[in-house]
């Protein structure tokens, strides 16, 4: 019954997430909480200049919000600060809106099928608002999907 | 199986019943809807739709200040419902039967009106660890304004609260004891008379959260000797924004009123006012006429039914269910209380709630997800989120069947 919204590359990640364990030398650690359903995850990021050069994620949740974190990592490695928050709007808009483009998405467009459920736009976006709150303050707090 | 074999000896014929719900009527993504998320709110049978359409089409206007004809229509069948209520929890009278929004508004009703007057430094409210949000935060308010201190009766690994521990609470600074009469997240039903007659040997008062209990039993308050009890119209097969306040006449009559306006007054100047008699003191404005009529519709088609035949089945129902998840590997029942009504709350190794909700939901099979507003029960069992099944007596064995099929299939999908 793997359908579009569970495809296997989200299967994949949520059985055995990338990037997920605790970073000792992370420049920047944020926790983000979705009160909703009590996904809670937090975030470790290594910058180096304005460059993200590693980034990794501890947390319980969803499949959903698991392979979400998981993939972002991924993706993060490498991109400059505005890099990423341009692909974060990316993202936003693929999983809230019917005619984002899924080009220079890569892997992160298996998340397409979200946005034919609503209820579900937390849990894949979570990972995604930690990030920007690492990204745009580099402190110490936690952010919340609500 | 599909068919209880002692509610079908009982007399109880559970199709005859579903016909009378038009929503349970239909596909939901191609597969027949299967609803199990009634401790969230219930379906309404035709008689509550009909109702409310004819109060609109026909009969509205406003209650309580009109001489024309519409409004001493709408006047009647609105206060009917009072009368109706009075049968539902066996009240002495109609005046201590206050309509508010639900369950939520009753114990802010009560919170705000008799606890800021009666409350004070240093007094006790006593909660349970079952409890809904509903139900924790208005006497958290309070007790934060009046540096009252709020303690918990809890409960043991099978979600039943420990009475022991209870009479070890209670004491002269012990003001009230508010709990549920049911557990919306586990669906354990509490020895109310008892934690009820104890907080009365104390000298406190009680507040029941009816809201999880109504649907599925016979309440009566004069029993209980509950001082305040309170429920949903929608959790009782009624439209939502319409519940009852039940109180005791003394204790209603010398709390202050909770909102100021209309049809809550005698006499007003501006120097005074005087406040109206029970029940409209605590009824300021116009109420919700047309929810207050879908209730009246909805209590009448419980009692045609009958609360005893409703119980008896949902017994058998629950039980079927209980059994039929046990089997599922890797599935653990939270909450096992030794009475317990309508409610399967379950996690499953592995597999997060949200998960299993929305591939149940592309089966046609609603449930609900999340800490079910008890964020405290989840804590104390340890996860942070529950599937939930919860019945009512329009639910039938081959629905848990295909629940039970539906969540193989959701194990295939993250083995």
């Amino acid at each position: 019954m793997v359908d579009d919204l569970y495809q296997e590359i989200i299967l994949d990640h949520s059985r055995s997430p990338r990037n997920c364990h605790p970073m000792e030398d992370a420049t920047s650690k944020v926790e983000g909480y979705n009160p909703l359903c009590g996904d809670k995850l937090r975030l470790y990021l290594k910058m180096r200049g304005d460059v993200v050069e590693d980034a990794s994620f501890v947390g319980s949740g969803c499949a959903i919000s698991t392979a979400s974190a998981s993939l972002m990592t991924e993706a993060m490695k490498g991109k400059s600060r505005s890099e990423a928050l341009k692909l974060m709007e990316r993202f936003h808009e693929l999983v809230t809106t019917d005619t984002a483009a899924a080009h220079d998405l890569g892997k992160l467009v298996v998340f397409c099928g979200v946005r034919d459920y609503p209820a579900r736009v937390k849990c894949a976006t979570l990972a995604w608002h930690t990030l920007k709150s690492a990204l745009t303050n580099e402190t110490e707090e936690t952010v919340s999907t609500e | 199986m599909s068919t209880l074999t002692s509610a079908v000896q009982a007399g109880f014929d559970v199709e005859k019943v579903r016909a009378d719900f038009p929503v349970l009527k239909q596909k939901v993504h191609g597969k027949p809807l299967i609803y199990l998320d009634s401790a969230a709110t219930a379906q309404k049978p035709f008689a509550v739709v009909e109702a409310i359409r004819r109060f609109h089409e026909v009969d509205c206007a406003n209650i309580h200040r009109g001489v024309h004809e519409l409004s001493q229509r709408s006047t009647a069948a609105y206060e009917e419902t009072r009368g109706k209520v009075k049968k539902f929890l066996n009240s002495r009278s109609k005046n201590e039967l206050i309509f508010v929004r639900g369950t939520t508004e009753g114990i802010n009703l009560v919170a705000s009106t008799w606890g800021r007057k009666n409350v004070h430094e240093g007094d006790e409210i006593i909660i349970s660890a079952l409890e809904h949000h509903s139900n924790i935060v208005p006497w958290q308010m309070l007790c934060e304004e009046k540096n009252a201190r709020l303690r918990v009766i809890p409960m043991n690994d099978r979600g039943e609260l420990i009475l022991e521990e209870y009479e070890k609470l209670l004491n002269p600074r012990t003001r009230m004891v508010a709990f549920a009469h049911v557990s919306n997240a586990l669906g354990t039903i509490t020895p109310a008379r008892q934690i009820i007659e104890m907080a009365h040997r104390a000298g406190a008062l009680t507040l029941v959260d009816g809201a999880q209990a109504t649907p599925h039993m016979k309440v009566d308050v004069q029993a209980l000797d509950a001082d305040f009890y309170t429920f949903s119209g929608h959790k009782v097969f009624g439209p939502t924004g319409i519940g009852i306040l039940y109180g005791k006449t003394k204790l209603l009559n010398a709390m202050p009123p909770y909102q100021g306006g209309g049809d809550m007054i005698k006499v007003v100047t501006f120097e005074k006012t005087t406040y109206n008699d029970l029940p409209y003191k605590f009824e300021a404005g116009t109420p919700n006429i047309a929810g207050g009529i879908g209730l009246g519709a909805a209590l009448d088609y419980i009692h045609a039914i009958g609360l005893d035949k409703i119980a008896a089945y949902e017994h058998d129902l629950l039980q079927y269910g209980t059994e039929a998840l046990t089997r599922i590997p890797g599935l653990r029942l939270i909450g096992t209380a030794r009475d317990k009504a309508a409610v399967l709350s379950f996690v499953i190794e592995g597999i997060h709630p949200h998960d299993i909700g929305t591939l149940l939901d592309r089966q046609g099979i609603a449930v609900r997800t999340g800490h079910h507003c008890a964020q405290p029960v989840m804590d104390w069992f340890q996860v942070p989120a529950t599937t939930r099944a919860s019945l009512a007596f329009y639910n039938t064995a081959a629905e848990i069947d295909a629940l039970a099929a539906g969540l193989q299939k959701v194990k295939e999908v993250f083995s």
